[in-house]
């Protein structure tokens, strides 16, 4: 079941207060999203760890219901 | 250590460049390993991959032996560098070939 663009930008604010939630719907059947986060939280990590701040937020969802979402992190200027 | 965890781990120290995903470099089935492909083959590196399609075991565990969701994921020298998302951004601000050089992978046979 696919999830809505609101719902993912939702999840990721709620679990990373301050940051902003770009969604892209890539192919526009509400199933291929990008989604670009700056946030605060991601200062001083790695990639890696920027990334599984917003797994996180997802729920466990990644690599479920949403198998295909891009994900790019960005730390706040 | 489980059996898969050890498994994976013989993978990982077994050869420097190598991506678990799903299907062939030649016949990838997703388009997040297509991408993957991509990058390892403009970055002109030798690298090994692992199909978890043919292998449930590994596409279960290497999910928790890396604490990552998804796949593909990329191992270089034994270490977890990220998914195709992460490829990507390392790749877009030369970060891929400058990790490449610094721990002297081998360049693919032309």
């Amino acid at each position: 079941m696919a999830m809505a663009a609101d719902e993912i930008e939702r999840l990721i604010a709620a679990a990373l207060p301050g940051a902003v939630v770009t969604i892209r719907d890539l192919a526009g059947d509400g199933d291929h999203y990008a989604a670009h986060v700056v946030a605060p939280q991601f200062t001083g990590q790695s990639r890696v760890q920027q990334h599984k701040l917003v797994y996180a937020a997802l729920g466990g969802r990644m690599g479920g219901e949403l198998h295909a979402l891009q994900v790019t992190t960005e730390v706040p200027t | 250590m489980s059996d898969v965890n050890s498994r994976i781990s013989e993978i990982v120290n077994a050869h420097d460049v190598v991506l678990f995903m799903k299907g062939t470099p030649l016949f990838p089935q997703c388009g997040f390993s297509s991408r993957a492909i991509a990058i390892l083959d403009h970055l002109g590196v030798a690298y090994d991959s692992v199909d978890v399609l043919q292998d449930m075991e590994i596409r279960q565990g290497i999910k928790e032996f890396s604490d990552w969701p998804t796949i593909p994921q990329l191992y270089v020298k034994g270490e977890f560098v990220g998914g195709s998302d992460i490829m990507m951004e390392m790749y877009e601000a030369g970060e891929l070939q400058q990790m490449m050089q610094d721990k002297a992978v081998a360049r693919a046979e032309a």
